[in-house]
Parts: C-alpha cells; structure tokens; sequence
C-alpha cells in the first residue's frame, strides 16, 4: 500500500490523476474518487468566493494518520488526497481524494472513511466572503455524526 | 516552560497574533490550564479562550484533549473545529 498527500494553492487535473494513480498496477480492479467543490450557496448566503486556511505541518501528519488507518481497515493499493488551500471561487476544485483496490466495495468504503475523517480531523478553516460580508465557516453536526458511525462495529 | 503557541482561523483573527513564544509558571500543567491561564489577559484573550468557547486544541501537531499534559518546547495550537474538505 502506498499514499500521497498535497496541500496546493493550484489546481488539479483529475483525470491525469486517476492515471498517474493506477499506471503500471494491474492488481486494480477498482478505482473510487471524491472531488469536493465550492458552492456559491451556503447556509442561505450567496457565496462569491472563500479562502482556505490550514495548519502547515499538521495537515499533512493528520492526513497522513487518516490514511494509516483506512489502510488498516481495507485491502486498498493506493491512496491519494489533494487538498487546495488559498483563495477559490464557486465552482472550483477543493479536494480530491482516490482509492484503488481489486475490488470496489473496500475502494467506495475507504474513500468515503477518508473524506468523514477528513472533514472532522485534519485542520483546514473555509472562510467565506458573502453579501453580508466576509464570515468563518461553522462546523457541521453532520459532519462529526458522520465520523463517528465508522466507530460502531 | 517555554511553549510555542499557534492560532488559526477565527481564534487567530481575533486575537490579532498567529503565534507566540512564552514561558509559563509551574502551576500551568495541562492544556485546559494553558487555556485559562491565557484567559487572563487582557483584552480579546478571555472572551476569545472563554470555557464556553467551543475550541479544538493540539500538542506538537497533533489534536488532543485539553487534559493533555504540557511538556517543556512543545507546539500547543488552539483553533475552532475545522471545516475542510
């Protein structure tokens, strides 16, 4: 199993991703992706654009402990996140997160461990700038509820 | 005990200050008792650290409880809790 992790200001391109992913492994038979975007509507506010604050050095161990553990939980080859961090406008890609695996069902669980743990333990902050002025994202109930389901066994 | 301190996010924005160097009295042993102790500045501090406050912590990068023990050199860091992805 292998992993890789990018904190970036620039953008990706998913397709060259998912290939550079899985060239040259014919082990996989599966190949799960989240690409998380910006939305110019949030909690009844237009949004016109945001700027993503994270944790240099923490992130990347954060992301990186997220990833140990899905590892330990499934069959998995290879895992990638990219997360952009900066300023970004609706429609932009935020995040991308791939799994491969033989087989889809560990590949579908995995990639969506990583992004639950994702959205509750690694240290990214959205700042939003909307008509009423520009404001700090709160965290989502749903989102910790959404983590804590992969703990019930 | 010297600590190094780091704030994000909306804790950053209103303290005006991203970091810091400080050394702390004994008495000060675990996170919960950093954050009280800071509280006791002036200005922004104790509304900003106040117990009602709904803040994430880490210790040398990495997120804890507020019962984590302080140790001397550490990187102890507040911030809200997080909203990426």
């Amino acid at each position: 199993m292998s992993s890789s992790i990018r904190i970036q200001e620039k953008d990706f391109d998913v397709s060259a991703e998912i290939a550079a992913l899985r060239k040259g492994d014919p082990r996989v038979g599966a190949v799960v992706t989240f690409l998380g975007t910006v939305r110019d509507m949030n909690d009844g506010s237009q949004v016109k654009g945001m700027t993503l604050e994270h944790y240099p050095g923490m992130t990347e161990k954060a992301l990186q402990e997220i990833l140990d553990q899905a590892a330990t939980r499934w069959d998995l080859y290879k895992m990638l996140v990219i997360h952009r961090v900066g300023p970004l406008l609706p429609e932009d890609q935020i995040v991308l997160v791939v799994v491969t695996s033989a087989h889809r069902g560990e590949a579908f669980a995995a990639c969506e461990f990583i992004m639950d743990y994702l959205k509750t333990a690694a240290p990214f902050w959205k700042k939003e700038e909307t008509p009423e002025g520009a404001r700090w994202v709160d965290a989502r109930v749903a989102d910790d509820a959404a983590m804590a389901r992969w703990n019930k066994k | 005990m010297k600590l190094q301190l780091r704030f994000f996010a909306s804790i950053r924005e209103a303290l005006g200050v991203s970091q810091e160097s400080i050394s702390i009295p004994e008495s000060v042993k675990t996170i919960a008792d950093l954050r009280v102790h800071l509280s006791e500045r002036s200005g922004a501090w104790s509304e900003v650290l106040a117990q009602d406050k709904l803040l994430r912590c880490a210790f040398n990068q990495h997120m804890v409880d507020a019962s984590t023990r302080l140790e001397d050199g550490a990187e102890v860091a507040f911030f809200p809790p997080v909203t990426g992805g």
